[in-house]
């Protein structure tokens, strides 16, 4: 027996050995840096999951944004803690009165990471990239937010041209006004042309950003390196960022309380006292971008009359469920977007918690003795709601005090989509995390009857809201398409075909000695400014 | 011997045939659509459309099915939906990231649980007996996310002994070669990085390997209960041998024979059984690999994932087999 075990182990040390003799070929370049990082200034990011690819324009997924927002750029940049645009990759732009004519000034001797210049031609090609493409599958987000591919009906860009080496110069069919906050997007940032060949990027990105790809291990560590060379002086701070998939919440703490990880996102409510509690540590709250809502299905009886409607709105405590299930780290909801963006109505009185206000609402509707209904509860965790099923429970015990009996009903998160899509839930919850930070991104999408089969799942149609919201796209005084949502609000607040809920303040935990890093509602930030004390 | 690991293996074709198809059967019967996960919440229709046919997932499923089997004579295991690299690629690391925790969880239970059910058989009914019988079915019925989560507090937070995740420090990582780090470091000539690779698999180690040790205690003990009984035992120890000798020579190699099986069955299911373990220690597995898998529809990861650890635990199980004939030389294989 002895014999046979040494056997074994002699064959199993042989046959790594052979592995280790075909693959050492490609790790040597490795060895070879020219800068000698100190680990002590390496920034490790603790998150739940691994990024999908690194290729921003072919993901759709935020853990894949928040590493590729450190490689590549955009044209235009979201403020460090608002949706608002300022300079990037261009520093000046110019827009025509008609709002379809957009130039843009490039930074000038800005170098990708693999030593090709950044001009005028490099922007073309990589909207010729996404627009030629056609692939819908491919380059989501591109059709989503410009309408379509080049050819197509609804595609917004007429043309882009270079205009020397440091003009582009966009040409749209149409006005669009959130254009600028959609070339702002993750997505649309630029990467080097060379690297379009082969379509490596979802493996070796290659960028201008602050920092460059080093190696990724999947489902563990993605490390970025700094790019010494970087358009921005004095910056990056950091050496390099490391991200580390660490999935449970809890032992990700654990992981940063023990020094392990510096910075972490995903912190169980439940968990900020501890990270208060510890000298060692510090809290950062993400500004919410989304909106958690219980929505009617307007088409159905009884939920097509707006005193029904209005009823349950009063008929539910959102502060309460707020203490309960999101242990505070939400606000309440009164408006279908959060007040990080422009044109939020705040001047809108929410619909308080209200028994005899709604039996007298239910009485004006012909139901004084309530009625049954389906409640539509989301079967997994979201951003925008941790919880659905105990938040599904606290409003049902709320409706049953009118009479009102409400039955939860759930299905399998992509089937809950697809059947509350094709307008088969009454009553459902349901929420949105904002793509662009802008008012269209929530309101058109969510509500204008063009959107009805799509993401408009109330299947809400008001000709008035759509003339608003149609005008505001088209209109490109960033003040005078605030007013317009406003009074779109207004409109929707009255009609009631959602009850929105919150929006939720995502958490995250570092080590004190973090310094410069705000997180964006959009969810990705750029790390050049963040430094160790 | 020879002829009947032939025979052994030929019979694995069916049994993996058997298993890919009710695999194959069951994923399919999850309601929720890859293309409306890939896609995400914000997808039209048509783009969830146009995904289901560039995936084949509109064909019948008989078509999907045998374009699967073929592809895997040919040695392809297909791509992953998620990431769209082929699986053959991409697997390795996880695989060598759960064999290498497999192997130090089932050397601690194997240690621990055999000498623990040894010992006890030897002194039954003493204090050492009952401690160590309660503790083994503490050991079986612990949730291993509590006591995962209390090895991290306990032993890294308020002790500061270990580390809490990972595989290596992550501030200095390992360059992964054959991507099982132990053997990595050793090329590499890493020491430092050697004994931090060992420091990063002692607790999840313990954590997985609970469950087995508790069981392979039990084994043992029953076992070595029933042979100690026997007449061959109360002759060596008329003749007046020493009791150690008695127990760890004569008594355990007749006891070994279900306590090996034990240990086969358990290796086994470790390999895919580590979801848990790997969740809280933040280590890249398969187990967690096929769970992602699961939860983003991403059939073939799930499939040809399913199938590599249920032919390494078929393996597993014919090597337990083969040792028998090398434990108990009366055991002949025809």
């Amino acid at each position: 027996m002895k014999k046979s075990l040494f056997t074994l182990f002699a064959l199993m040390l042989a046959l790594s050995l052979a592995l280790a003799g075909c693959s050492s070929g490609g790790d040597s370049g490795n060895g070879g840096d020219d800068e000698k990082v100190d680990p002590n200034n390496v920034m490790i990011y603790g998150r739940g999951g691994d990024s999908v690819a690194l290729d921003p324009a072919v993901v759709t997924d935020g853990e894949s944004f928040i590493v590729t927002e450190q490689i590549y750029e955009p044209l235009v940049n979201y403020g460090k803690d608002n949706t608002d645009i300022v300079a990037g990759l261009a520093k000046k732009w110019n827009v025509t009165d008609d709002g379809l004519t957009y130039t843009f000034e490039l930074e000038e001797g800005v170098k990708f990471h693999d030593g090709e210049k950044f001009n005028a031609e490099a922007v073309v090609k990589n909207f010729e990239r996404w627009a030629k493409s056609k692939d819908e599958e491919k380059f989501y987000y591109y059709k989503s937010m410009f309408g379509g591919f080049e050819g197509d009906e609804g595609h917004v860009i007429e043309s882009i041209k270079a205009d020397g080496d440091n003009k582009v110069v966009f040409k749209l069919k149409r006005p669009q006004a959130p254009f600028l906050k959609n070339i702002a997007m993750s997505p649309f940032a630029i990467a080097s042309p060379k690297s379009f060949e082969g379509d490596k990027l979802s493996k070796e990105p290659v960028g201008t950003g602050p920092f460059k790809f080093k190696s990724w291990k999947p489902n563990d560590t993605i490390v970025l390196e700094k790019n010494a060379d970087y358009w921005v002086k004095d910056l990056p701070k950091l050496d390099g960022v490391t991200f580390k998939v660490i999935k449970d919440n809890s032992s990700r703490l654990n992981a940063l309380t023990k020094g392990e990880i510096d910075l972490m996102d995903g912190l169980n409510p439940s968990d900020m006292k501890k990270v208060q509690d510890n000298g060692k540590l510090q809290l950062f709250e993400r500004p919410s971008m989304n909106v958690g809502y219980l929505g009617f299905n307007v088409e159905k009886a009884p939920f097509d009359k707006k005193e029904v409607r209005q009823a349950i709105s009063h008929l539910i405590d959102k502060q309460a469920i707020i203490d309960n299930f999101f242990e505070g780290t939400a606000e309440p909801a009164k408006n279908p977007m959060p007040p990080s963006i422009n044109g939020y109505n705040d001047s809108i009185q929410g619909r308080e918690y209200d028994e005899a206000k709604a039996k007298e609402l239910l009485a004006k509707a012909g139901v004084p003795d309530g009625f049954k209904m389906d409640l539509w509860a989301m079967p997994v965790a979201r951003p925008y709601m941790p919880n659905g099923q105990k938040v599904a429970e606290a409003i049902q015990a709320n409706l049953a005090k009118v009479g009102i009996e409400a039955n939860i009903v759930t299905f399998e998160w992509g089937t809950y989509l697809e059947k509350t899509r094709n307008g088969e839930a009454p009553v459902f919850m349901l929420g949105w995390t904002g793509d662009n930070g802008d008012a269209d991104n929530f309101l058109y999408t969510l509500l204008d009857k063009d959107n009805i089969g799509s993401n408009n799942y109330s299947r809400y149609a008001n000709d008035e809201v759509h003339k608003l919201l149609l005008e505001a796209q088209s209109t490109p005084d960033e003040d005078a398409r605030a007013e317009l949502y406003k009074k779109a609000q207004v409109i929707i607040h009255e009609d009631a075909p959602w009850v929105p809920l919150v929006h939720s303040k995502p958490q995250l935990a570092g080590a004190s000695k973090i310094k410069g890093f705000v997180p964006h509602p959009t969810g990705s930030q750029s790390f050049a400014d963040t430094s160790f004390e | 011997m020879f002829a009947y690991t032939i025979r052994r293996l030929a019979t694995l074709v069916p049994v993996l045939l058997g298993m890919t198809f009710i695999v194959f059967m069951m994923i399919r019967a999850i309601p929720g659509n890859p293309a409306q996960l890939i896609l995400g919440q914000q997808a039209t229709q048509e783009a969830i459309e146009g995904l289901t046919r560039r995936l084949g997932l509109d064909q019948p499923w008989y078509t999907q099915f045998f374009a699967y089997i073929k592809g895997l004579f040919a040695g392809d295991l297909g791509v992953s939906l998620k990431t769209n690299v082929p699986i053959s690629e991409e697997i390795w690391p996880y695989l060598a990231a759960t064999m290498e925790l497999a192997l130090v969880a089932m050397i601690i239970a194997i240690v621990v649980g055999v000498n623990a059910g040894i010992v006890s058989a030897w002194f039954q009914n003493s204090w050492f007996d009952y401690t160590a019988m309660v503790l083994a079915l503490i050991g079986v019925s612990m949730p291993i996310f509590w006591l995962g989560l209390m090895e991290q507090y306990i032993f890294s937070i308020q002790l500061d002994l270990l580390p809490t995740t990972g595989r290596d420090n992550i501030r200095v990582p390992v360059d992964p070669i054959t991507h099982l780090y132990l053997i990595d470091t050793l090329i590499q000539g890493r020491f430092d990085q050697f004994t931090e690779v060992i420091r990063h698999l002692i607790l999840p180690g313990i954590a997985l390997g609970t469950i087995p040790m508790a069981i392979i205690a039990r084994m043992t003990r029953s076992s070595m209960l029933e042979v100690m009984r026997s007449d061959y035992i109360r002759t060596a120890r008329a003749k007046g041998m020493k009791m150690f000798w008695v127990v760890y020579k004569h008594s355990l190699k007749n006891a070994m024979i279900p306590v090996v099986t034990v240990i086969g069955l358990q290796t086994g299911l470790l390999l895919g059984g580590a979801i848990l373990t790997e969740t809280i220690f933040g280590w890249p597995g398969i187990g967690t690999y096929i769970y992602d898998a699961i939860s983003f529809r991403d059939y073939p990861v799930i499939q040809s994932g399913i199938l590599v650890v249920a032919t390494i635990f078929v393996l597993i199980n014919l090597l337990v087999d083969l040792l028998y004939a090398a434990i108990d030389p009366r055991i002949k294989f025809k």
